[in-house]
């Protein structure tokens, strides 16, 4: 039944070092620019700040580096609820996105036929519109009173949400279910793009081995196309829960007071409050929790060369 | 039964087109609502059709102005990106040099990094510097972000070129330059392009980055971001479904394009 669909793939080419007979300097010529703008822009920054979250003083005397470590303490516990619930949040969105997003990678990698590229733009165009104008679109959808409120509230779902506190009463709106629903829409694409990747570059034959080995289509999945997927998967966990566990948008548009995420904090303490030390000092604490758990989460997911 | 086992085929299909239909939701509305005359300063709910913003798209004191400002920057952090990026795309993949390691983990932190600590950093530094925040600042910041992603698209393109094609140009007696003018550039060039397409994205819908290192300069996501404090007037509905509409036009016009193309050839 399974017949074979493809040829096989060409030879590949073969991976010698090219030839590096002339220009010893072309290299170093092609980068300078190019890393000196990264160094100055994106690594100077970094020192700066560093050397801003131990500084003591205050906007009209100045501040001095007075080696003041108490302010990350400081900052820590009394911003650790707000670090807390963007890892949280960021998570939640991240396990939904990747729920959400791999039915429609696979459906566009394997079940779309001639409808593969009208799917992909379909994915891709909403990235052209503003993505603040799309989160405030959330506002209309989960309005009180609206259509998608009002059906959750006549199937008691909201009966639910309210007993595990992601949602207040006849509300969706500045309630956790709102925020978190907005970081999965608003990352979503960026899970659904690696894994369409990792999917579309499996060979259709495993598949059909699978099945001429007797194995159910869930089998299949599960020993075969799940696990040839893991790059995808990997990468668009990453690209998912970084930028929400920072973003402060939806937190600010779709939730209230006590939804904020720590990225709210770090912007109103920078640019409505003035607390620069504060300030750096969440910034930094924030980057080194991202970087130890995506260090763990790659080591343990076994893919250290994909990055 | 055949009910049952038709769902069981086509679960991933429903699931699929569930979640195509939660991407695309945003943008009905969008659109719907850009034919709204709300009666408050917001347009959240729904009051009655009226075409009074598509006749007048620029209504709104700074809407444009900051449209056209978001437009420029994006030109020239994506003309600026795309040369610097490209470049070090072409080194990382074509020589050999010291520190490698050091230049490929610092293309690859900025994208591993939360917007809003590159932000604040980023603002940190033009504050002791005593920097004033505007234009230039945005457009800095926006060439240091995009940087990290233009190189990924370039060397992802030249690294799947194969090298033989340049040496069979040598051996044809062609110079570096022509070398690189005839054959690396044509063939590199959809990894470019690609990089620069996803460069201006990013720096048009910028927003995190933008909001710290703007100063009193106003991108249009700055605008609409004020908007939700002060009142969203539907012009910015109208933009963004004219801009939805515009790049899907362009993707089934360059699709159309080359598949005739390539029916041509075949």
């Amino acid at each position: 039944m399974a017949a074979v669909t493809e040829a096989p793939p060409l030879a590949p080419v073969p991976a010698k070092k090219p030839p590096r007979k002339r220009g010893r300097w072309t290299p170093y010529l092609l980068l300078l620019p190019g890393i000196l703008w990264l160094l100055v822009f994106f690594a100077l920054p970094m020192v700066y700040q560093a050397s801003t979250s131990v500084q003591t003083g205050s906007l009209e005397e100045g501040y001095e580096v007075t080696w003041h470590f108490a302010t990350y303490w400081n900052a820590l516990s009394e911003y650790w609820p707000q670090f807390l619930r963007s890892v949280l949040y960021a998570g939640t969105a991240t396990v939904l996105c990747l729920l959400l997003g791999y039915p429609l990678a696979y459906l566009i990698a394997f079940r779309a036929g001639r409808w593969r590229n009208l799917i992909m733009i379909l994915v891709i165009a909403p990235f052209f519109t503003s993505f603040l104008i799309r989160t405030l679109a959330w506002k209309t959808i989960l309005a009180d009173g609206g259509p998608v409120v009002g059906a959750l509230n006549s199937l008691h779902v909201l009966d639910v949400t309210s007993w595990l506190g992601i949602t207040a009463g006849d509300r969706v709106l500045a309630t956790p279910l709102a925020v978190v629903c907005g970081l999965t829409y608003n990352f979503l694409p960026f899970m659904i793009l690696p894994l369409y990747t990792s999917l579309e570059r499996i060979d259709g034959r495993l598949h059909e081995a699978a099945g001429d080995l007797y194995a159910r289509p869930f089998t299949t999945f599960r020993k075969v196309t799940f696990p040839l997927s893991m790059p995808g998967v990997v990468s668009g966990t990453l690209l998912t829960f970084i930028p929400a566990t920072g973003d402060y948008v939806n937190a600010d548009l779709l939730g209230s007071t006590d939804t904020r995420m720590i990225g709210n904090v770090i912007q109103s303490q920078f640019l409505r409050i003035l607390d620069y030390p504060t300030a750096a000092a969440l910034s930094f604490i924030l980057m080194f929790a991202i970087l130890i758990m995506v260090t763990l989460y790659i080591r343990k997911s076994g893919t250290e060369d994909l990055v | 039964m055949a009910f049952v086992n038709w769902l069981k085929r086509h679960l991933v299909v429903i699931a699929g087109l569930f979640t195509l239909g939660y991407l695309l939701l945003p943008n009905v509305v969008v659109t719907v609502f850009s034919f709204n005359n709300p009666k408050g300063r917001f347009n959240y709910e729904w009051q009655e059709f009226s075409t009074d913003a598509w006749t007048d798209p620029c209504g709104v004191a700074d809407l444009c102005g900051s449209l056209s400002l978001s437009l420029q920057i994006a030109l020239w952090a994506t003309l600026g990106a795309t040369i610097l990026g490209a470049m070090i795309a072409f080194a990382l993949v074509r020589y050999r040099f010291r520190a490698r390691g050091a230049v490929n983990s610092l293309i690859f932190l900025p994208m591993a990094m939360p917007e809003v600590v590159m932000a604040a950093s980023l603002l940190t530094l033009f504050l002791n510097m005593g920097v004033q925040l505007g234009f230039w600042t945005i457009l800095i910041a926006h060439i240091m972000f995009c940087l990290s992603f233009v190189v990924t698209a370039v060397k992802a393109r030249v690294m799947s070129m194969d090298p033989r094609l340049e040496e069979a140009a040598r051996d044809l007696y062609a110079g570096p330059l022509q070398t690189f003018l005839r054959i690396t550039l044509p063939i590199a060039a959809p990894g470019i392009a690609a990089g620069a397409l996803l460069a201006f994205a990013l720096s048009f819908d910028d927003f995190i980055i933008t909001n710290f290192n703007a100063g009193s300069t106003v991108t249009f996501p700055m605008f609409v971001w004020g908007s939700a404090q002060r009142g969203t007037p539907v012009q910015i509905n109208v933009i963004g479904t004219a801009m939805f509409l515009v790049a899907v036009l362009l993707v089934l016009a360059s699709m159309v394009i080359s598949s005739r193309r390539t029916r041509q050839k075949a």
